[in-house]
């Protein structure tokens, strides 16, 4: 078996605790700036749906102000901006490589996407259901709980599985800032040395991780859709 | 008691182009009132119901609860006072990921209820909109009717004194619309609720409405009690609502689709006789013909109860001995019964 494996994909088994490194190290990224991303996008998304004109908190200034920020952010190409907030992540993470100098580009990169997947799972929310817990007389923060939230479910999954799934290939672009992973492993071996078992590896294993973000995304959606 | 006074609500769109929805409407709802605000589209009707619960806030003008004018409150205070007026929709707006059940209780999340006495509330409810068996059931499992069965149930949740319905019936079957129209009219004596109907359908008014208003362009052109309404509609507009319902009103219709059909001699009279008064035991027509020595033909008779009394009346053919036929028409006016010559050749109505 093992010898078959060394004959299959002999750069791979050579370097296969770099391979492993490469993966928990990607993991690592998604899992520190997509707990970030989903917490920041979260409110914002919440943030803009309420204070949009004709929202349940309407505030056309707070609105203006994050809408401009949120556009600002997701058309600066996330190549651009791993460079450009090297400084921040300097004065933020203490540095700006390893995986704790990705971290910060990561989140910059990932946020406005899915600030705008949360406005729009949240912007399927009918008007009549807000209509009608107002005049329930619930506060703003119940509908915002009790109401969208709750009732978007299924499409918060849906951005959220996106999200994820976007997140991943930007951390394999996060490699440039030497913070390794997955990506950073395809790049230097598999690329610059011509060792293609190692790019096919790395490929292998995103399908499946892409899968399983995808499957459980799907999942939950399904499990919250009563239509 | 629910007073409206000089409403305008004007809709911007922050330019220079603004509608006036609302323009300085006063309404008056008593206490265990089924009211209902009739027009078409576009009229305001709707506009005028959320002011009630301030949906819309008006431009100016107040709108007063048992005495206190509730555009002066505070979010909070206001959201206490909502809680006291239930609404049903056109579209229901139940919450989809709830169940039947779940959607009773979220009215009374903060209700300060023990979670026995919330679910106990909620199957109550259930049971006098007579849904007990779909408690868990979701609101895409369900009927229009039902769905709206489980929203009046959510709008009584926190045993409000006032119910807003707006256009509740429109999305519905006329069987439907009818058992819902039954049950908001059960509430309402049963309850002692006070029912805002906002309504397009002039049936939906005669059958459970005590009051009416009639709505055109941002304004009330007509009010009243229903029964006065339709015994004597002086508008055009309401005039117009009122023959969507009645049969005597289609005689034109008939007339010009039948032509052979009705034979009238050249002396013949025809006239279309409406009981103003809420008694209509005289036998009238029997007595005209005796008294005058006539024969009265009847072509068509729609006799409904209204408000809890009979209205409505006959299109009848009188001939005779003209001089009689002017006695009888003059008898019937001092009976109370209005009299519209109908003079179909020239296919208009001459109000005698």
């Amino acid at each position: 078996m093992n010898n078959s494996f060394a004959e299959l994909a002999p750069n791979l088994s050579d370097k296969w605790a770099d391979f492993i490194q490469a993966i928990i190290d990607t993991f690592i990224m998604e899992l520190w700036a997509g707990a970030i991303v989903f917490i920041i996008g979260f409110i914002f998304g919440i943030i803009l749906t309420v204070t949009r004109s004709g929202g349940i908190l309407e505030n056309k200034y707070i609105y203006k102000v994050l809408d401009i920020i949120t556009n600002l952010f997701r058309s600066i190409p996330f190549i651009i901006l791993l460079t450009a907030l090297m400084p921040l992540s300097r004065l933020l993470m203490g540095t700006a490589i390893y995986i704790r100098g990705a971290i910060v580009p990561l989140v910059f990169g990932a946020v406005p996407f899915f600030t705008r997947q949360v406005q729009s799972a949240l912007a399927q929310t009918s008007d009549g259901l807000i209509e009608a817990a107002t005049a329930m007389g619930l506060s703003p923060f119940d509908i915002i709980i009790r109401v969208y939230l709750r009732e978007s479910i299924g499409p918060l999954a849906r951005a959220t599985t996106i999200t994820a799934i976007s997140l991943l290939g930007l951390t394999a672009m996060a490699g440039v800032v030497g913070a390794g992973g997955l990506g950073d492993f395809a790049i230097r071996y598999g690329h610059d040395r011509n060792m293609t078992d190692i790019t096919w590896a790395t490929v292998i294993v995103l399908v499946i991780v892409v899968s399983v973000f995808q499957f459980a995304g799907d999942k939950v959606a399904k499990k919250n859709s009563h239509d | 008691m629910i007073e409206l006074e000089n409403i305008v609500k004007t809709f911007s769109d922050g330019g220079e182009n603004s509608v006036e929805a609302l323009k300085n409407v006063s309404v008056s709802i008593n206490d265990g009132d089924i009211y209902g605000i009739i027009g078409f589209s576009g009229a305001g009707k709707s506009t005028l119901v959320r002011c009630i619960n301030l949906l819309e806030k008006p431009s100016s003008g107040t709108v007063k609860i048992d005495g206190i004018d509730i555009t002066e409150l505070k979010p909070k205070e206001l959201r206490e006072e909502r809680k006291k007026i239930g609404m049903i929709f056109q579209h229901f707006n139940l919450m989809p990921s709830r169940t039947v059940i779940e959607n009773i209780i979220l009215p009374l999340k903060h209700s300060g209820l023990s979670k026995e006495e919330i679910y106990g509330r909620a199957r109550y409810l259930l049971g006098l909109v007579e849904l007990s068996d779909k408690e868990n059931a979701y609101p895409a499992e369900l009927s229009g009717g039902q769905k709206q069965r489980v929203a009046i149930a959510r709008a009584l949740a926190n045993n409000p004194k006032i119910l807003l319905s707006d256009e509740a019936t429109s999305a519905l079957d006329p069987q439907t619309t009818d058992s819902i129209l039954k049950l908001l009219k059960k509430l309402n004596s049963k309850l002692n609720i006070t029912i805002v109907v906002i309504t397009h359908e002039m049936d939906v008014i005669k059958q459970i409405c005590n009051k009416v208003a009639v709505m055109d362009q941002g304004e009330v052109v007509e009010t009243g009690d229903v029964f006065d309404i339709f015994a004597n509609p002086q508008e055009k507009l309401t005039k117009d609502f009122i023959k969507t319902t009645s049969n005597l009103y289609k005689l034109e219709d008939i007339l010009s689709d039948n032509p052979d059909g009705i034979s009238i001699q050249a002396d013949d009279v025809v006239a279309r006789l409406t009981y103003l008064k809420k008694d209509v035991s005289e036998p009238i027509i029997s007595t005209v013909t005796k008294k005058f020595d006539l024969n009265l033909n009847i072509l068509l008779a729609d006799v409904e109860i209204v408000s809890g009394a009979p209205i409505g009346g006959t299109v009848v053919i009188f001939s005779g001995d003209p001089k009689n036929i002017e006695g009888a028409i003059k008898y019937l006016k001092d009976k109370s019964v209005r009299v519209d010559i109908i003079n179909f050749d020239k296919e208009t109505d001459k109000n005698e």
